[in-house]
Parts: C-alpha cells; sequence; structure tokens
C-alpha cells in the first residue's frame, strides 16, 4: 500500500511519569488524570509508520481532558495530514483501547482537533456512534488491524 | 412530580442489551443484546424470571426484537444482517424463518398492527417491507432506498399501514404503499434534528409521532390531514406533517430511545446519560403547540447508557428498560 504520507514529522517522546510517594499510599484516593489517560494511548502504532501516535503529535498530553465528577474523557487527537484516510482508524483505536482500560462509568469521547481533518465532522460523528462502534468491532478484520494498532511494541 | 419505583432486576445478559419488548398481552418480556441471545422472561409468583433463552440463530450482536400483534412470533434483528422469525407451534420457541436480504447490519425489526407486514432497517441505507404471505412464507415487498445514511429505527403507525423510519442522515421518513400501483412511496420527510434520530414512537391515536436524537433532542410531530381546519397547507391530498414540540434542555447526551405509553398517554426516554426520563402533556395543552413537562428524572437509572425503554401494554405505569451495564429493569411510575 502506497504511503500517504510519506515523511511526517517525528516528535520527541515526553519522559516517564515520575511516581509520587502519595500515588503508593492505598489510603490516599488518586483520581484519574490526563497524564493518565495520555500513557494508555501514547503507545499506540500508527496504522502506516512504525511510529506511536506520540512520536506523531497525533495525542498530546494537552489535548485530553478527565472530568472524574462528571465521569467524562475527552480526547483530541490530531491526524498528520488533513485527507489522512486513517483518521477513523485511528480514532476506533484510542476509543477501543480506553474502552478497554477504564471503568464502565467513564463516558468517552474522542473527536477530531478541531481544524486538522478535512472530514471532521463526519469522523466524529462516526466514532460517538456507539452502535456503528460496537458492530465495527465484531467485524473480524477491523479488529484485527485495531489490535495490532493497540499492541504494546517492545521497544 | 411523579415517582419511578424499580421493581426489579433482571440480570443474565452478558454486556450490553439493546432492546426489550412486551408481548402484546403485557405478560411476557422480551430482551437482546450483544450476547447473541433473546431472552424471554416472564412472572412466576412475585418474581420475573427468565423463562427462555434464544440461541444460535445469530453470529453477531441482536439489535431489536418485537412481538407480532398476535403473540405468536417474535422476530430478532442482529448485526449479521439478518432476520430470525420465532415461532412457538410446537409449544417451544423455534426458529423456522430467516430473512436475507440486508448487506449488513439490521438495526431494527417491527410487525404492522396487522401482523401482515414486516418491516426492518439497516446500515445499508435501506428500509424493507416484507408480505408475511402464507405460514412462515415472507415476502420482499418493497426495498425503499430513501434514506441516504444509516437507519436506526422502523416503527408503524397504531392503526394503519404507516411506516415511520429513523436516520444517522438526521432524518424521518414516512412511507405507505400506493393502492394505484401497489408500490411503496416515501410520503414524507421529518427535517428538524441536527444529529441521528434514534428511535420512533406513535401515540395511541398515530396522528402524533414523537422522536428522539443524537441532538439530545425529543420532538413532537403532528399530522395534518388535507383540509385541516389549522388551515395548514397539503399537497397532493395527502397529510402533512409538522414539528409542533421540540422538548431540549432535558437529556444531556444522546437519547437512545423513546417509548409513548398508549394507556396513560406519558412519554419515556431512554438516554446516555443513564437516566429514564418521563413526560407528561399538560392537560390544558394547545395541540398545535403542545406541552409536555418532564415529571420524572431518575439519576442513575442504570450505571451506563440506558438503550431502550417500553411502556408495558395492559398496566399503565409498567415500565421496562436496558443497558449498556448489562442489566434488564422493571419500573412503575406513578403521579
Amino acid at each position: 500500500m502506497e504511503l500517504e504520507n510519506i515523511n511526517p514529522h517525528v516528535y520527541k517522546k515526553i519522559s516517564d511519569r515520575p511516581i509520587l510517594p502519595e500515588e503508593e499510599d492505598n489510603d490516599v484516593e488518586d483520581e484519574f488524570d490526563s497524564r493518565e489517560i495520555f500513557d494508555l494511548i501514547r503507545t499506540i502504532n500508527d496504522p502506516e509508520h512504525p511510529l506511536t501516535l506520540e512520536e506523531l503529535h497525533v495525542v498530546e498530553n494537552s489535548l485530553i481532558d478527565v472530568d472524574n465528577q462528571n465521569n467524562t474523557i475527552k480526547v483530541l487527537y490530531t491526524p498528520t495530514i488533513p485527507h489522512c484516510s486513517m483518521a477513523t482508524l485511528i480514532g476506533l483505536s484510542i476509543r477501543v483501547k480506553l474502552l478497554r482500560c477504564l471503568p464502565s462509568r467513564f463516558k468517552v469521547h474522542v473527536e477530531i482537533n478541531p481544524g486538522t481533518h478535512a472530514s471532521e465532522h463526519a469522523v466524529n460523528k462516526q466514532l460517538a456512534d456507539k452502535e456503528r462502534v460496537a458492530a465495527a468491532l465484531e467485524n473480524t478484520h477491523l479488529i484485527k488491524v485495531i489490535n495490532q494498532c493497540i499492541v504494546n511494541k517492545v521497544s | 412530580m411523579g415517582k419511578l419505583v424499580l421493581l426489579d432486576t433482571l440480570s443474565k445478559h452478558v454486556g450490553p442489551v439493546w432492546n426489550v419488548a412486551w408481548h402484546p398481552k403485557g405478560d411476557a418480556l422480551a430482551t437482546c443484546g450483544e450476547d447473541k441471545t433473546v431472552r424471554i422472561w416472564a412472572k412466576q409468583g412475585n418474581k420475573w424470571i427468565n423463562k427462555v433463552v434464544l440461541s444460535d440463530a445469530h453470529k453477531r450482536t441482536i439489535r431489536s426484537v418485537a412481538w407480532s400483534p398476535c403473540g405468536n412470533y417474535l422476530a430478532s434483528a442482529s448485526f449479521d444482517a439478518t432476520v430470525a422469525i420465532w415461532d412457538r407451534k410446537t409449544g417451544e420457541f423455534e426458529c423456522n424463518t430467516t430473512l436475507e436480504g440486508h448487506e449488513n447490519e439490521v438495526k431494527s425489526v417491527a410487525w404492522s398492527r396487522s401482523g401482515h407486514l414486516l418491516a426492518t432497517c439497516s446500515r445499508d441505507k435501506s428500509v424493507w417491507v416484507w408480505e408475511v404471505a402464507d405460514e412462515d412464507e415472507y415476502e420482499c415487498a418493497a426495498v425503499l432506498n430513501a434514506h441516504t445514511q444509516d437507519v436506526k429505527k422502523v416503527v408503524w403507525h397504531p392503526e394503519i399501514d404507516l411506516l415511520a423510519s429513523a436516520s444517522y442522515d438526521n432524518t424521518i421518513k414516512l412511507f405507505r404503499e400506493d393502492l394505484s400501483d401497489n408500490d411503496w412511496i416515501c410520503l414524507e420527510t421529518l427535517e428538524s434534528h441536527d444529529s441521528t434520530v434514534w428511535s420512533l414512537a406513535f401515540d395511541k391515536t398515530g396522528r402524533r409521532l414523537a422522536s428522539c436524537s443524537d441532538d439530545t433532542t425529543v420532538k413532537i410531530w403532528k399530522e395534518y390531514p388535507p383540509n385541516n381546519p389549522e388551515g395548514i397547507p397539503t399537497t397532493d391530498n395527502e397529510s402533512t406533517w409538522k414539528c409542533v414540540c421540540t422538548l431540549s434542555g432535558y437529556h444531556t447526551r444522546t437519547v437512545y430511545d423513546i417509548s409513548w405509553c398508549h394507556l396513560s398517554g406519558l412519554i419515556a426516554t431512554a438516554c446516555g446519560d443513564d437516566i429514564i426520563r418521563i413526560f407528561k402533556e399538560e392537560e390544558t395543552s394547545d395541540s398545535n403547540a403542545p406541552t409536555f413537562n418532564c415529571v420524572s428524572s431518575t439519576e442513575r437509572s442504570h450505571t451506563q447508557d440506558v438503550n431502550s425503554v417500553a411502556w408495558n401494554p395492559v398496566t399503565p405505569g409498567f415500565l421496562a428498560s436496558c443497558s449498556d451495564d448489562g442489566s434488564v429493569k422493571l419500573w412503575n411510575y406513578t403521579d
């Protein structure tokens, strides 16, 4: 298959999150924060390049919003090029990864960073339609591709 | 304010439960979901128990179930692109007919009032009307390609063979058979929602239709027949439908389902914010601009999205719901 974006800009990975003493203390309530969500999705592999979504700046810590009170998480992602045909697949991979990792009380929104994709509205609508997502996840070919994106490669 | 009291929680399904449907006699409930089963629940003593499990007919999620008006048949629609028709002629439920034709996920199935017609719809953008010929014979009477996107729901008018469909293309369409040439035609397209229309419900008379949407609103549509006293213009001697009421500011997320009780007139909604809400029309309400009040809003009705609600057809105030949380719940509403 021909690459759509032949030479993407590659960014540096951020350093690991330092573990604070209170996080190891079982008596301290540790709420979800954006960094925790970022750590879950930064390692997702790009479907086209042997790079992670973090290295391509498709996902960024600053574009994640966590509201523990209302149990909502919003992730904005930035396709590398405005006509990226993989945009839906990337969004689906992020959604599936979070569905599998987070407690079910969270309502997860995965949307395209406004203004960064030609079909932004159509992709967002598809990703927000849980019936379509549920059906997509029963598609054996598609779930294989998604699993390949989600699986942690040993670096 | 009214009160919605939980009567029973039925937990047997594994994974999200998508749809609930009452038997026309009101004494049995069919449910279906991601676990590829249809479950039939009935009351034994004081408890509702899972009497029957129907499996093996579908390879993927079962999205929707519907009882025939006679109560002898049950139809199940699945993401596997088929619709199974179950009957209990032998005493046990058996699948004797499978309807094939849709290209991909079937989202909804519904029997007409007479029981002679069956409608199905799919992500393939089409609505199919099936004629129930002889015993277990179903013939495709029409393939309606009016929608431009995924069709989410089909419902029949409570008295006549008028079909309504709701779609991802944000519209609702009304279909009827043209008796001069037996062709099914799209009579009207109802546009007003700003996003996917997920479900529909006619009132008892069929002269009003309620719709619910991803735009978080509920809308009430009213039929204006030719020569209506209000002077609303109609064309070709056909009724026209107008949106006479929009309920906004209540739901905070997608409204997945709506049920309009034919006994009490109450409207129940199933919402992605985990809440079941009940709406009641004001008695002095103007029929051309009706007022509906939210009389009950039950926080955490379920622990996840509520996918479906259905009023019992025999006992007023008796409501069933189901959710992504895997449970089916039975409720009683009192004023």
